[in-house]
């Protein structure tokens, strides 16, 4: 076996949306259990996951959202409140399925070592300070990204 | 051949991806050549341990099915 092998992920995390917070998360913890390191860029509605108290908050869009397992007509995806309905709905399953909670595997991938970037762009941008977000966090561009990601790294977006 | 496990680390109920990273942190607690015996319910475990061994280097003993437990014998081998 001399296949190349890879030890490192980049990701970025450009959604704040709920579904989209795991996936990121959930590679770059288990990527620090399969001795390889990675980061994540944090950028627009990504920097979502990393404010302050707002990790468990995040919701789930029910527009345009065919594959809800209860599928919702945008006409009543669009209703005030169904968005937070959707949400509740996805937390029970997830809750039932003993699905880590997102603050849990941030705090995993912070004091696991993962390397956090947030973008300072997009922070200027959406007005976010960087008081705003959680402990261990570096503000960074995209040299930073891609100065790590160009060392043989794994790299997705999400 | 039984395998007498140096701990036992429980990982029933729990989803992708816990089992895996409390297994790395109960195997970088054992002495080389010591064995852990890892229990989960969650079928990913299957692949996910194979894959886990493989790629760490630690040595996947023996892996059985009791019921809806996955049961996993890893030998740390670094």
């Amino acid at each position: 076996m001399t296949e190349p092998t890879s030890n490192r992920i980049a990701i970025i995390a450009v959604h704040g949306t709920m579904d989209l917070a795991y996936p990121p998360l959930i590679l770059a913890t288990s990527a620090l259990a399969l001795d390889m390191e990675a980061a994540i860029f944090f950028t627009f509605f990504g920097l979502d996951i990393i404010k302050k108290g707002k990790a468990d908050k995040l919701q789930i869009a029910p527009i345009a959202n065919p594959s809800m397992p209860m599928p919702v007509p945008n006409i009543v995806g669009m209703l005030p409140g169904m968005t937070a309905v959707a949400t509740g709905m996805m937390n029970g399953w997830m809750k039932n399925a003993n699905v880590a909670k997102l603050s849990d595997l941030l705090t995993l991938a912070v004091e696991g070592g993962v390397r956090m970037i947030a973008c300072q762009m997009t922070m200027d941008v959406m007005g976010i300070k960087k008081e705003d977000l959680i402990d261990g966090i570096e503000v960074g561009g995209a040299a930073a990204f891609l100065s790590y990601a160009s060392q043989n790294a794994i790299t997705l977006s999400f | 051949m039984a395998i007498t496990p140096d701990d036992v680390l429980d990982c029933s109920g729990l989803a992708c991806p816990m089992p895996i990273l409390k297994t790395k942190k109960a195997v970088d607690a054992l002495q080389i050549g010591q064995v852990l015996k890892m229990i989960a319910t969650d079928p990913g475990s299957t692949s996910d341990m194979k894959a886990w061994t493989e790629k760490t280097g630690h040595e996947l003993v023996a892996s059985e099915i009791e019921g809806d437990k996955f049961i996993f014998f890893i030998k740390k081998t670094k």
